[in-house]
């Protein structure tokens, strides 16, 4: 029945306006996220008609005419007012259950998921690949992947929305959000910024690209001189230091850092952390607040010496460790 | 008939003095009601950012001295003793010079405090380069805590200043409380602006007891 | 409000120009220092009016400069002053005091048989804290605007903005007092100065939903003067809140943000909810259905309002377990309101309807909010918040509300008691013809939006992408006639004041005890302190209108 509201007011628009009604839906999940928006519009329509209808009719079977008298009894039902706070509350709890359902499958990425790095800044995306290719105010994407993007901003908040897919998340500075989707159409699709960030918010827009599977990766080889993210992070490491405390003859100054990704570890407070992205952030830029137990606390900040894009090198860096590792115990 | 209040305090657009009484104090509880909150939205952001930052609010604890906030604690507590006692004289009707008496202690109690506060607290931090936004100085000693150091004597400062307007207001009013005692306003039966007030002084006085442990002794 | 107190207030209802609170006293003076609750009321009346002026203008602007997708206007950084100054001004400076302080303190007192609000003093405080605030304002507007969108979202209005964000956040936080004064005084008024025999359930709808908006005010309104504080003393002295660079953590601010800005939603649309309960009773000549439905009902929207701030966060990285309680509870807040609906809907049935404009004022509100509400639920169910959330559809929703919703409601409740406040009447038919207008522009403005948000337009752009502009075009077309469409009112009304024909005590043969005295009223409101005997909207007793239009 939705289908078919749908298709009747798509090609009404289309027919009689040349109005566009629909985005494209280029994601695994939109289709599904249409159809809690086709039955809320349904419920929309459904309820507004009637009211409308009711209100119509009345107005004119109970018109004001000379003599007419005062009807007293119809003043409250006990049985109406329970049945209208019932039957919504019924629905509302219907579009919540299916809804969130949704919202908590959708939320959390899969784990096979491919990773792509996105940082904001007034007014441009900067989005990096593992791979080592970054571009600007534009995506590249292999159709049919996981795709998983680990967000932080430079700045001001900004908010990363592609509506062919259905995904949106506020980009924090100081916080690594992420967003997931797997494009299911290849083409090439808008992406906003839709978080209010400064005098060019409006400009700050680029493209999505999903290229086959063949064309993603020819589009990969071209700009494979670059080196990868974690070569770059590699030489970062070197470059400031990092190896003399954390190298791989570790010395008792700090922990040695293969294989650490993904793992637990005991904090000097007795609680115990995943190393995860948001952690090695937070190692690099306030080494205070993650006081690893066994260690000093000694290591001194980075912040001022390396921007969101370098944390990021560092960061698949340390990963690369944990792969190298387990490539090593297979 | 003119908008206005005549001699014995009764407003026009009340039926009763007691109706008027009555308004009153509805109104000023609503009032507290509305401060509550007003203090509530601080309060919470203090809670998110001291469970954020534990260690650096307990290093900006350090930088407050205990000695002051404990003797301007005891103050205060006596000042709400005060400022019940001068309502307790109205109401049993002791003589006006009573009431002044209570008000006027009340009065230099509240004014100990701020002069504590400013002149060995605030005026000190202004030295140390230790009040954020005028010259504050990241010491070594917080490492990387630094900023959220800052951040807890912004809390401070914050938290601290609204508090002490509030006493200046307080004193405000006592002031025209202290005239309308001289006039002889108040009696056994008519004390209602006493009362009132008092409700502030003792709301005042209870922000702090809620500060006092808040931002002073962490440490312990 | 039996009959016979009525007759008791007009000793000489066919004489002439009686002695009234307009004509008691004349001066500027008498005005500016003026402690009644009516003339307070229609200081509000003016001060409001120009500030709608001023948003009307900035939307103006906006719309025209989105008839093209490159902007047809101005530069994108004026763009974002005038939609920040759109917001601010409309929100904080128009709708939150729009019908409470303007309606609510003239009405008050009179629906409730009492000589004044109160706190007099206070009231007339209140106002002048507010100038103060609107003052501010439009200094803040006109030399050099501000760019930070009516949110405030730091760390681009702390750290990034060039504007002077701190003068328009002590605007904010001062006009906010004034809410609070406001709110205090209803709150008291309503408990203590009610006439002999109104008792709780005798009292009009209107005072119940204006008993919630106080309450709202009262609870609310401290916690986004602290959050502008703080706003205000990381801007002014550069010290880490909220700043993430500093430590601060943006998102606390958002949270203690939409405390207050969620629940101020109901601030704008309570009293008129209080207003369209009177005009559909008033109009169909009928008691209320559900009393105490419509009345609970405001409470329990007051209530829940406090806890549905979390929806405008779905997408702002809090948990997920947050973003389903949040939905949970944002859905639950649109059953009261469900309720209203549907019990002004059942009013209508065996009623003896008439449609004179407030009426029409009504019957549009009842349509639009009913779409407004509805498409609520698209935001508060999360998945497609994702998709909708920070773009037109967000924007078009709580246009339904708030001015399909709360400014309809406020021009048929100034219609309605426009005869009791001048004492005259407008040209019904210019009226009707108004209502119209506004009607079809609306739509024609809002509904083309809700689809360039399913479509992914971003708000608060100033340029956008090529394929969203016929909508645009729409939307800007429609934004011409609702201009034209509150033009017509602000002449004839102002024309009524002077040359509109001189009513009596009750035109409308209504039933309240604000139409059993004269029309304008007495600066006493009552000669004789009203005793009421009955249940409200008892339209057995009502007296034949004066003036019968079909």
């Amino acid at each position: 029945m939705m289908g078919l509201t749908q298709l009747a007011v798509h090609s009404i628009a289309a027919a009689w306006l040349d109005l566009p009604l629909q985005p494209p839906a280029a994601s695994s999940i939109a289709s599904s996220v249409d159809d809690v928006y086709y039955l809320l519009s349904g419920i929309t329509i459904f309820f507004s008609v009637l009211i409308f209808s009711i209100i119509f009719y009345f107005m004119i079977k109970y018109r004001r005419r000379p003599g007419k008298t005062y009807e007293p009894e119809t003043h409250t039902s006990l049985f109406l007012e329970l049945s209208w706070t019932i039957i919504p509350s019924l629905i509302c709890v219907v579009i919540f259950v299916w809804s969130s359902a949704l919202y908590v499958r959708n939320s959390r990425p899969p784990a096979n998921a491919r990773e792509v790095f996105v940082i904001g800044k007034q007014w441009m995306w900067h989005i990096q690949h593992p791979e080592g290719p970054r571009e600007i105010n534009a995506l590249h994407v292999p159709v049919g992947e996981n795709i998983k993007l680990t967000m932080t901003s430079q700045d001001v908040i900004h908010g990363f929305y592609v509506p062919a897919f259905r995904v949106k998340k506020d980009v924090l500075p100081g916080h690594y959000t992420s967003i997931w989707f797997k494009a299911n159409q290849v083409g090439t699709y808008h992406l906003f910024c839709s978080q209010y960030c400064g005098t060019n918010h409006s400009e700050m827009i680029g493209w999505i690209y999903v290229m086959s599977t063949t064309d993603y990766a020819a589009w990969l080889a071209e700009g494979e001189a670059s080196e990868s993210l974690a070569q770059q992070g590699a030489q970062l490491f070197t470059r400031l230091g990092c190896d003399s405390c954390h190298g791989a003859a570790a010395s008792s100054a700090g922990p040695s850092l293969a294989g650490i990704y993904g793992k637990p570890q005991k904090m000097a407070d007795g609680s115990t952390r995943v190393v995860d992205d948001s952690f090695l952030r937070q190692a690099v830029l306030t080494p205070s607040t993650v006081h690893v137990a066994g260690y000093p606390q000694i290591m001194p900040t980075f912040t001022g010496q390396v921007d969101e894009q370098q944390v990021l090198q560092l960061i698949a860096y340390v990963k690369s460790l944990g792969a190298q590792e387990r490539t090593n115990g297979q | 008939m003119v908008h206005g209040e005549n001699p014995t305090g009764f407003a026009h657009q009340f039926e009763t003095l007691e109706q008027q009484h009555d308004a009153g104090r509805l109104g000023m509880w609503i009032f507290l009601a509305t401060e509550i909150l007003f203090f509530g939205g601080m309060f919470m952001s203090y809670t998110v950012y001291r469970s954020l930052h534990p260690q650096a609010f307990l290093l900006g604890s350090h930088i407050l001295e205990v000695k002051f906030g404990a003797i301007n604690t005891a103050v205060l507590i006596c000042s709400s003793f005060t400022m019940a006692m001068s309502i307790r004289s109205a109401q049993t009707g002791k003589k006006k010079g009573t009431i002044i008496g209570w008000l006027i202690l009340t009065m230099l109690l509240g004014a100990t405090f701020l002069f504590l506060k400013f002149r060995f607290e605030w005026y000190h931090d202004y030295l140390e380069h230790t009040m954020p936004g005028f010259g504050f100085f990241y010491r070594p000693e917080w490492g990387t805590h630094a900023p959220q150091v800052q951040m807890f004597m912004c809390f401070y400062f914050f938290m601290t200043g609204l508090h002490a307007l509030h006493m200046i207001v307080g004193i405000g009013v006592l002031l025209v409380l202290t005239w309308m005692a001289s006039r002889g306003r108040f009696t056994s039966q008519y004390f209602a602006p006493l009362e009132i007030s008092g409700l502030y002084w003792h709301f005042v006085d209870i922000v702090w007891i809620f500060l006092f442990p808040l931002l002073y002794l962490i440490r312990y | 409000m039996s009959t016979t107190a009525t007759v008791e207030n007009f000793p000489n209802s066919s004489a002439e120009p009686q002695e009234n609170y307009l004509n008691a006293r004349y001066g500027v003076r008498s005005w500016l220092l003026t402690l009644d609750h009516k003339r307070i009321g229609l200081l509000y009346l003016g001060t409001i009016t120009l500030m709608f002026v001023v948003g009307g203008i900035a939307a103006t602007m906006m719309r025209l400069n989105l008839l093209e997708p490159q902007g047809t206007l101005v530069e994108p950084e004026t763009y974002n002053k005038l939609f920040s100054t759109h917001g601010i001004v409309m929100v904080f400076f128009f709708l939150v005091p729009s019908i409470p302080a303007t309606l609510g303190n003239f009405l008050i007192p009179l629906m409730i048989g009492a000589r004044d609000v109160a706190f007099p003093r206070l009231n007339l405080l209140s106002w002048y804290i507010f100038v103060t605030g609107c003052l501010l304002m439009l200094y803040v507007v006109f030399t050099g605007g501000i760019d930070t969108g009516w949110t405030f979202y730091p760390p681009y209005s702390s750290s990034y903005a060039h504007t002077d964000v701190f003068l328009a956040a002590m605007a904010i936080f001062i006009a906010g007092f004034s809410s609070i004064l406001t709110g205090m005084n209803f709150v008291v008024t309503i408990h203590k100065m009610r006439a002999p025999g109104m008792t709780w359930f005798r009292l009009p709808l209107f005072i119940w939903s204006m008993y919630a908006t106080a309450l709202i005010f009262v609870l609310g309104t401290p916690v986004i003067a602290v959050t502008l504080l703080l706003l205000g003393v990381e801007k002014l002295l550069h010290v880490g809140i909220f700043d993430p660079a500093l430590g601060g953590d943006p998102v606390l601010f958002q949270h203690m943000f939409w405390f207050y800005s969620h629940p101020a939603v109901y601030i704008m649309i309570l009293p008129s909810m209080g207003v369209i309960s009177e005009l559909i009773t008033a109009f169909s000549r009928k008691r209320i259905f559900g009393y105490s439905f419509v009345a609970f009902s405001s409470l329990a929207i007051a209530v829940i309002s406090f806890l549905v701030w979390g929806h405008h966060m779905f997408v702002s990285g809090q948990s997920v377990y947050a973003g389903l309680i949040f939905s949970v509870l944002s859905f639950l807040v649109a059953i009261p309101s469900a309720v209203k609906v549907f019990n002004w809907t059942a009013t209508l049935y065996k009623g003896s309807i008439s449609y004179e404009a407030p009426m029409l004022y009504a019957l549009g509100f009842i349509g639009l909010f009913t779409i407004g509400g509805l498409t609520g639920l698209f935001l508060a169910s999360l998945s497609t918040d994702v998709h909708l959330n920070g773009t037109y559809f967000v924007v078009a929703h709580f246009h339904y509300v708030m001015v399909g919703g709360a400014v309809m409601a406020y021009m048929g409740g100034l219609h309605y008691w426009w005869p009791k406040i001048t004492g005259r009447l407008y040209p019904d038919l210019w009226a009707r013809f108004a209502a119209l207008i506004i009607f079809v522009g609306f739509n024609l403005t809002f509904f083309p939006q809700f689809v360039l948000g399913y479509l992914g337009m971003p708000r608060r752009y100033a340029m956008y992408p090529a394929e969203f502009q016929s909508l645009n075009v729409l939307s800007s077309a429609g934004a011409s006639v609702l201009a034209v469409g509150y033009v017509i009112p602000l002449i004839y009304l102002i024309w009524s004041m002077k040359y509109g024909p001189v009513v009596g005590p009750n035109p409308f043969g209504t039933k309240g005890l604000e139409w059993t005295t004269q029309s304008p009223p007495p600066t006493e409101n009552f000669l004789r302190t009203p005793i009421v005997t009955e249940e409200a909207y008892n339209y057995e007793t009502a007296p034949e209108p004066e003036v019968v239009r079909v």
